[in-house]
């Protein structure tokens, strides 16, 4: 009874989309060419240097914030990327993630801050991220095409909008969800709004920030693959490949590389998230506040709260 | 430290540097319209339907270097009060002033300059910034005003170091206990050198015995630098340790202000009274509280017969005797009189035994047993320049320490110091047994 009603919900943003070509070229066009050359850069310097260059600088990373473990790890998981010949691909796909990711916490970092401290904004944003997050991720690229063409920008652009969600989110729980009292404290000592978001609100959500900040990245690895559908290189383009011609082989090759990745970008973060104790950067860190704050020459032995262990004097350096 | 009541100790001069008038908060959409009908009288359950009234029609003045300790159960909006006292809640009518500056009704920027300036708070968990030093922490305040960093890091070390923290400056909030935690938080207040100190619940998160040792620091810190203090708490016997007066509030509203005493002694209503009950009396209750006009005190110059007849005629065995301006000169005992009369002597000053036990007026009642026991003679209560004021025989002393025992649930028998001689008892006893037979 309902054929003759047909909700042209696709004509329009057909007639929407068309009228965004053609009045707002030279924006689009302004940031095609932004992103372009800051992908071009990356890709750059990914790619040139001899791979063992860049194995041995990305094991450096990790071993920075983790520990030689991971810097082990990342040196054997790098190894078999060069191996299956997928390395290049992989760069690019490192390249692809790094520009999306960084895009996306440009927009989400400070959306999520306006939204933890305005209800309205609050409100509003959260229905648009359900939007974002559970339209099918197949279906950005298409505008994404029309806006762009074909390429990498499409890509980007639509890997932003899909992984972008998680990161307004935790922003906006992280700095929610600093003790009120704290954030009381400031106002009683007379400190302003944006005092005590820099000096209270965001060093205390931190680690939420942070969570948020791996999501994006993981979310954005992710994308990046299923965007070489539109011509942006990297891993994705084999996979795609292996898809058409059922070729197994070279689909668990690459399938295989982006878990690398993954696994890489993943640990990394989330070790930028809680320095931890023994990581060399904490300790280095532990070091110079032993160095600035000199011992108590005289310590009450009843006012001791806890021991004083060294585990103790790394933690409160690396916080 | 060792007195155990603020009443008295601090300089208290008259002028007033927070002024409330008429403070209204109601919570909910309809807050305005509630307060209207607050103010014409509407209860605060008539008005449940527009709003919740935390706080209705409050009017107290805080006068320069006093201790006012706002006092109520959890709910009773103690804690919406002290928030607008320094503009983190907004009042929905009435007003604030603090020195004369407005708090209510003034822009954000205002608002933080008065803040900044004239008052600071305490918390009841110290909400100390937990990736911050001890010192910074402390030097926050400052670092808020603008005061470049080495000054304030000397200021707050100055500051650590009254607070008994010395040697900590360096360690994060997460790495002291509870009690050091506030310190650091009473710190932060001091050091922001406001002169007005919002104290939340400031030792409610502690146990007991730190609790009881912060009171005392806290009374010794007021004393030496007369802040004056807003102390919010549920915690009546703490209430009446530092509180120089106190509002006792319910349902929103204040239903009492006064000193300790007024409050314990005359309480408004059946409320307070019950809340009264549990109040260790013996901390709060001075000695100008429960002596009793001198009448038997004879002046020197009244000779040995006209004492020995005022202890005939009152039936007691002994007598205070003054001298000149009313100055305690110390005690007699009908015994001595009466061989000094045998012997024929005029002079009563040279009978006197200069060791009679005195107080000055607000010593507290948990102090005067020993003296009484020990002495065997009556109290007496001098003011400044000796001069008598009263006296507390022992017979009413016990009375109103068992006053106390009947009305309280937790009066402890520790209040009485234990270093009494069973030997010393058993005489004075002896002593009275053998004048009363005379």
């Amino acid at each position: 009874m309902f054929d003759d009603l047909r909700l042209p919900l696709g004509d329009w943003v057909e007639a929407g989309v068309d009228w965004i070509t053609a009045n707002l070229a030279i924006l689009f066009d302004f940031v095609k060419s932004v992103i372009t050359g800051i992908y071009d850069a990356i890709e750059y310097v990914l790619i040139e240097p001899p791979e063992l260059v860049l194995i041995l600088v990305l094991a450096a990373i990790a071993f920075l914030v983790r520990g030689w473990k991971m810097a082990l790890g990342t040196v054997i998981g790098l190894f078999v990327i060069v191996l299956v010949n997928q390395w290049d691909n992989a760069m690019a796909t490192l390249a692809l993630t790094i520009v999306a990711a960084f895009f996306a916490l440009l927009i989400a970092i400070p959306l999520g801050i306006w939204a933890a401290r305005n209800d309205t904004v609050s409100t509003i944003v959260r229905p648009v991220l359900d939007f974002l997050q559970t339209m099918p991720a197949f279906v950005y690229l298409i505008p994404a095409i029309i806006l762009f063409n074909v390429g990498v920008v499409p890509g980007i652009i639509a890997t932003i909008a899909f992984a972008m969600a998680p990161g307004v989110r935790l922003t906006e729980l992280g700095i929610r969800g600093v003790n009120r009292e704290i954030v009381e404290a400031g106002s009683a000592f007379g400190a302003s709004p944006g005092r005590i978001l820099r000096q209270i609100q965001l060093p205390l959500a931190l680690p939420t920030i942070m969570t948020g900040v791996n999501q994006i990245i993981m979310l954005s690895l992710s994308m990046v693959v299923i965007a070489a559908m539109v011509g942006a290189g990297g891993l994705g383009q084999p996979i795609v490949q292996s898809l058409q011609r059922i070729d197994i082989g070279l689909g668990s090759e690459a399938g295989l590389s982006v878990v690398i990745l993954a696994i890489f970008l993943d640990r990394v973060t989330n070790a930028l998230g809680s320095l931890q104790d023994h990581s060399p950067v904490a300790k280095l860190r532990a070091r110079r506040a032993a160095a600035d704050a000199p011992r108590p020459a005289v310590v009450e032995p009843d006012m001791v709260a806890s021991p004083t262990a060294e585990t103790e004097a790394a933690a409160a350096g690396g916080r | 430290m060792s007195e155990p009541s603020a009443n008295g100790d601090a300089p208290i001069v008259d002028d007033i540097v927070v002024r409330v008038e008429h403070l209204t908060k109601v919570f909910g959409r309809r807050a305005r319209e509630a307060a209207d009908r607050l103010a014409q009288g509407a209860s605060r359950d008539e008005v449940a339907k527009l709003g919740t009234a935390a706080v209705i029609d409050a009017s107290f003045e805080v006068k320069r270097g006093e201790i006012f300790v706002v006092m109520g159960l959890s709910g009773s909006g103690k804690s919406t009060l002290i928030r607008m006292l320094n503009g983190l809640l907004d009042a929905t009518a009435g007003s604030v002033d603090i020195q004369g500056e407005p708090v209510t009704g003034i822009d954000p920027k205002r608002l933080r300059a008065v803040r900044r300036s004239q008052v600071s708070m305490v918390f009841q968990h110290f909400a100390l910034l937990p990736h911050r030093t001890v010192l910074d922490n402390v030097a926050y305040g400052l670092e808020i005003q603008g005061v470049e960093r080495s000054k304030r890091l000397e200021l707050a070390r100055a500051v650590i170091e009254r607070v008994g923290l010395s040697g900590w400056e360096h360690r994060l909030p997460s790495e002291l206990s509870g009690g050091m935690q506030q310190r650091v938080g009473i710190a932060r207040a001091l050091c922001a050198d406001t002169p007005v100190l919002l104290m939340d619940e400031a030792f409610s998160a502690l146990d007991p015995l730190i609790r009881r040792e912060m009171q005392e620091q806290l009374v010794e810190l007021q004393a030496e630098l007369g802040k004056t203090i807003v102390f919010i708490t549920h915690d009546l016997n703490e209430a009446m340790f530092l509180g120089d007066r106190i509002a006792v509030m319910r349902d929103g509203r204040i239903v009492q202000i006064g000193t300790p005493e007024d409050i314990l002694t005359d309480p408004a209503n059946d409320y307070v009274a019950q809340f009264v009950q549990d109040v260790d009396r013996t901390r709060v209750l001075t000695a100008a509280s429960v002596m009793e006009p001198p009448a038997a005190a004879v002046p020197v110059t009244m000779g040995p017969r006209g004492a020995l007849k005022t202890m005939r005629d009152m039936q007691i065995s002994g007598l205070l005797v003054t001298g000149p301006g009313r100055t305690v000169l110390g005690a007699v005992k009908d015994r001595d009189v009466l061989r000094a009369i045998q012997k024929g002597e005029h002079d009563l000053g040279t009978l006197v035994d200069a060791s009679v036990p005195t107080v000055s007026p607000d010593t507290s009642l948990a102090d005067l047993p020993e003296l009484a026991i020990t002495s065997g003679m009556p109290i007496a209560v001098v003011g400044e320049d000796d001069r008598l004021l009263g006296i507390v025989p022992r017979v009413l002393l016990l009375a109103a320490l068992g006053n106390v025992s009947t009305d309280t649930s937790e009066f402890t028998i520790v209040d009485i110091p234990p270093a009494m001689d069973p030997q010393l008892v058993t005489q004075t006893l002896d002593d009275t047994e053998v004048s009363d037979v005379r």
